[in-house]
């Protein structure tokens, strides 16, 4: 019975089927995972409020959001000093108190046994503030200038009408710092260096000095207005601020400058609540991080990785496609010809760190180091392209997947009928005209699916980009308003890097736990995005060049 | 085929030499001139020293069994043996008196002179307006009234304008067999070549394509020299003035078709197109 069940190949069926299950069952697995877990942290939870008894006896209110919660065995906690009766598991909770300004931590411990009733006490107020994390505590009073405009109940709507007067000027304040003022300084920059380079010529012409003279002065005279319109903004953005009582029942005061946002979790309804997740999630995709990279939004990452992805896109693809060109179209096939392809081959499986390393030691101090001492002379001794920036990575990035490109290329080249290469021969038309008008836009559909691989493979890479560019916090944008707008020389934050750095490297590991699975999630939207992106090209081409039937 | 001829030949006699001019061979003028042609694939020789003249603005058909050698010999006259790794070629080939294999020889400009159309329709993937306007762009014609007049002209020159012109711009892809195999004919006359060879044009189509095809040739004779390969004698007799016939690697017979077909000068001639072997 079961010999016949055997020879007839079923077992065989559900042997492979089950490999696919099993893959299946770990990639949804994984982005559920991620998903869940980044995703989560944006939504308001309640704010608890309890009587803790601490393991000396002493009683205290604690007022905090639950983060997580763990079972752990009574014998553990004897170990660690803690009394509890029984041999029974305890549940033990990790609570987010906040305040790290005031408690020195934002997080602790809490088990089940030691906490009183909770309570969710609807005025318990939430501040999102721009340094030290969140604040809870109960808003008692709000000021002017030191001087109490709202008390008790009036406070809160009149916290919300101040706070957005102080969040406006906080983003006038941040345009003027970030767009105006960082203009005006990179121009400032651009004319000393420009200075520097007709000195380091030998030009004597006081003309031109007296030229640049001019125009350094003229940024000079924008910024006086700029700065003292900053400082009017910010005597006015420090007029308010709020008084909070804290669990403990002190009072401490916040100065609204400093407050993102404040809510009140408990008093929120569903759709409240679903809101405010959405706009938190909104703002984590589109805001600039804060604190370390633990608060705020991954922006500039998302912004680096794609970017990124596109100059390495634009650079793999004709070096990729030319070198497949020569090995398939021009060069005699032969044991020269196998060699290069086993090396191109090769190259594929070399690690990724190596290149790195290789990117370092040739783009940027070789390479780079050499233009600088060409090109940019006046810059020195700050190196302008000798140091790691986008650049560099996108080229290190362009090499490690320049196989896939090669391989795919030659592939397409490959599969293109003689007969069509003939056709065109026969009219006339050259070897290099042959290929140009006819033979590559067929193997068209080939090279994008080459570079979908590349994609696939570099958009993750992150081990190389910390030697060739990556870094935890880029000031700005590889790509602004300023004069060339695309500054190839600088450097990037990465998505990848990111959930390095803010998994590992991050003052507050717990708050920046779900971060990780977010920017996680993220990377992996983003790498799928770009890789659908590059499919739809490639069937729109197929669909153009679809080859002859038969 | 009726029943009551005598069946000693395969083809329809009425039918031989339908486009023969009075002329004989030896009066007609040259227009390629193969002078002790020999070509090896390797160490195999293909080709035995071929001597003949292809006159002008006839047609000339090969006949011959399978690997007999004449489409590598129409392959040699635009040089598309050269792609063949490992060929070589001795003798001459003389297109109006200069040799096509002298060094001086622009191998694109001698292409653009000698049109040719294979055995399997070879659009490319592009718009039925851009295979034909193809040759004119790689001659760097920009002007778009001249190529939409040429296009016009050769589409019309093929037979094909009618039923394409309507739909200019769609994929050649989407055409029937027959109908892409005049659009290649028209691509290839477009650039207005002198000579046109063509290699089995109508194998791998249905007899009502091959029909056209046929009516084609006879048509398009008056302006080019067409040179046909051919493995359907009924074919070679329909549409050529003469007729040459090719066994291993040697011309064996080449004269007016009608002659060729009907009073054969050389046994194996006879013995072929009587179908006792090939």
């Amino acid at each position: 019975m079961i010999r016949r069940w055997f020879q007839s190949g079923k077992p065989w069926i559900w042997f492979t089927a089950s490999a696919v299950s099993i893959s299946m069952i770990l990639v949804f697995g994984l982005l559920l995972l991620i998903a869940a877990r980044g995703l989560g942290h944006f939504w308001p939870s309640d704010i608890l409020q309890f009587q803790y008894q601490e393991a000396d006896g002493t009683t205290l209110t604690l007022v905090g959001e639950i983060h997580d919660e763990e079972q752990v065995a009574a014998a553990r906690l004897r170990d660690a000093g803690i009394e509890v009766a029984g041999d029974e598991p305890v549940t033990r909770y990790l609570l987010k108190i906040g305040n790290r300004d005031i408690y020195g931590q934002d997080f602790r411990w809490v088990i089940a046994p030691g906490m009183g009733e909770r309570q969710t006490p609807q005025d318990l107020l939430a501040v999102e503030r721009r340094e030290w994390g969140n604040f809870y505590g109960y808003l008692l009073k709000v000021k002017q200038q030191g001087a109490v405009v709202a008390e008790g109940d009036a406070a809160w709507p009149e916290l919300q009408q101040r706070l957005a007067r102080a969040s406006d000027l906080y983003n006038e304040i941040h345009s003027l710092e970030k767009s105006d003022i960082g203009a005006i300084n990179y121009g400032m920059e651009r004319i000393r260096l420009q200075r520097r380079g007709l000195e380091l010529d030998g030009v004597d012409d006081p003309a031109s000095f007296a030229q640049l003279e001019k125009e350094y002065k003229a940024l000079e005279a924008e910024y006086a207005v700029l700065q003292k319109r900053l400082a009017e903004l910010y005597q006015r953005i420090n007029r308010d601020s709020m008084t909070m009582r804290i669990a403990d029942g002190r009072e401490v005061d916040i100065p609204l400058a400093k407050v993102v946002h404040t809510y009140r979790p408990n008093a929120m309804s569903l759709f409240d609540k679903i809101g405010f997740y959405f706009a938190k999630v909104g703002e984590f995709v589109s805001d600039e991080p804060r604190e370390a990279n633990t608060e705020g939004g991954i922006f500039p990452a998302i912004f680096g990785t794609v970017m990124m992805v596109i100059i390495m896109s634009v650079m793999v693809v004709p070096f990729g496609v030319v070198a497949a060109v020569y090995l398939r179209e021009y060069a005699r096939q032969g044991p020269v010809t196998r060699l290069i392809r086993i090396a191109v081959n090769n190259l594929a499986g070399v690690p990724s760190i190596v290149y790195g390393v290789f990117g370092l030691g040739f783009f940027v101090y070789f390479l780079g180091g050499n233009i600088d001492q060409l090109f940019f002379p006046e810059a020195a001794p700050a190196p302008t392209f000798g140091t790691p920036g986008i650049l560099w990575a996108s080229l290190t990035l362009a090499l490690l997947t320049v196989p896939v490109v090669i391989v795919a290329t030659e592939e397409g080249l490959s599969r293109i009928p003689k007969s069509i290469r003939e056709g065109s021969l026969a009219l006339g038309a050259t070897k290099a005209e042959t290929l140009w008008r006819t033979v590559l836009p067929m193997a068209s559909p080939a090279i994008m699916t080459g570079l979908i691989l590349a994609i696939a493979r570099a958009a993750g890479e992150v081990a190389p980009l910390m030697l060739v560019g990556v870094v935890k916090l880029a000031p700005s944008l590889p790509l602004d308003g300023n004069y060339p707008f695309l500054h190839l020389d600088r450097k990037f934050m990465h998505l990848g890097f990111h959930i390095y750095d803010v998994g590992f490297q991050s003052p507050n590991v717990e708050a920046a736990r779900p971060l990780v699975y977010a920017t996680a999630l993220l990377l992996v939207l983003v790498i799928v995005a770009l890789n659908l992106a590059a499919i739809a090209i490639r069937n729109h081409l197929r669909e153009k060049y679809r080859a002859l039937e038969g | 085929m009726s029943s009551d001829n005598t069946p000693t030949h395969a083809i329809d006699m009425d039918s031989i030499g339908r486009g023969l001019h009075a002329k004989r061979l030896e009066d007609e003028a040259p227009c390629l001139e193969v002078k002790d042609l020999k070509l090896f694939y390797g160490e195999k020789q293909a080709l035995h020293g071929i001597d003949m003249i292809i006159p002008k603005r006839r047609v000339t058909a090969y006949i011959g069994p399978s690997g007999c050698g004449k489409s590598t010999l129409l392959r040699c006259m635009n040089r598309m043996n050269d792609l063949v790794d490992g060929v070589r070629i001795d003798g001459q080939i003389l297109l109006d008196g200069h040799d096509i294999y002298h060094k001086s020889v622009n191998v694109a400009d001698l292409r653009r002179r000698v049109g040719m159309v294979f055995q399997k329709p070879n659009p490319f993937p592009k718009s039925i307006y851009e295979n034909v306007a193809y040759g004119l762009r790689l001659q760097g014609i920009k002007d778009r009234r001249r190529i939409e007049e040429v296009v016009e002209k050769a589409l019309k020159g093929a037979a094909l304008w009618d039923e394409v012109k309507d739909r200019l711009h769609d994929s050649a892809l989407g055409l029937s067999g027959g109908q892409q195999q005049r659009l290649v004919i028209a691509r290839a006359i477009a650039i207005e070549p002198e000579v046109l060879l063509l290699d089995e044009p109508a194998s791998a189509l249905d007899p009502i394509s091959t029909l056209k095809i046929e009516e084609l040739i006879y048509e398009l004779k008056d302006k080019y020299t067409i040179v046909i390969v051919t493995h359907n004698m009924q074919q070679a007799a329909r549409v050529s003035d003469y007729t040459a016939f090719m066994y291993m690697g040697n011309l064996i017979e080449f004269g007016d078709t009608n002659t060729l077909f009907t009073n054969p000068r050389e046994k194996q001639t006879e013995d072929y197109i009587t179908g006792r072997y090939g």
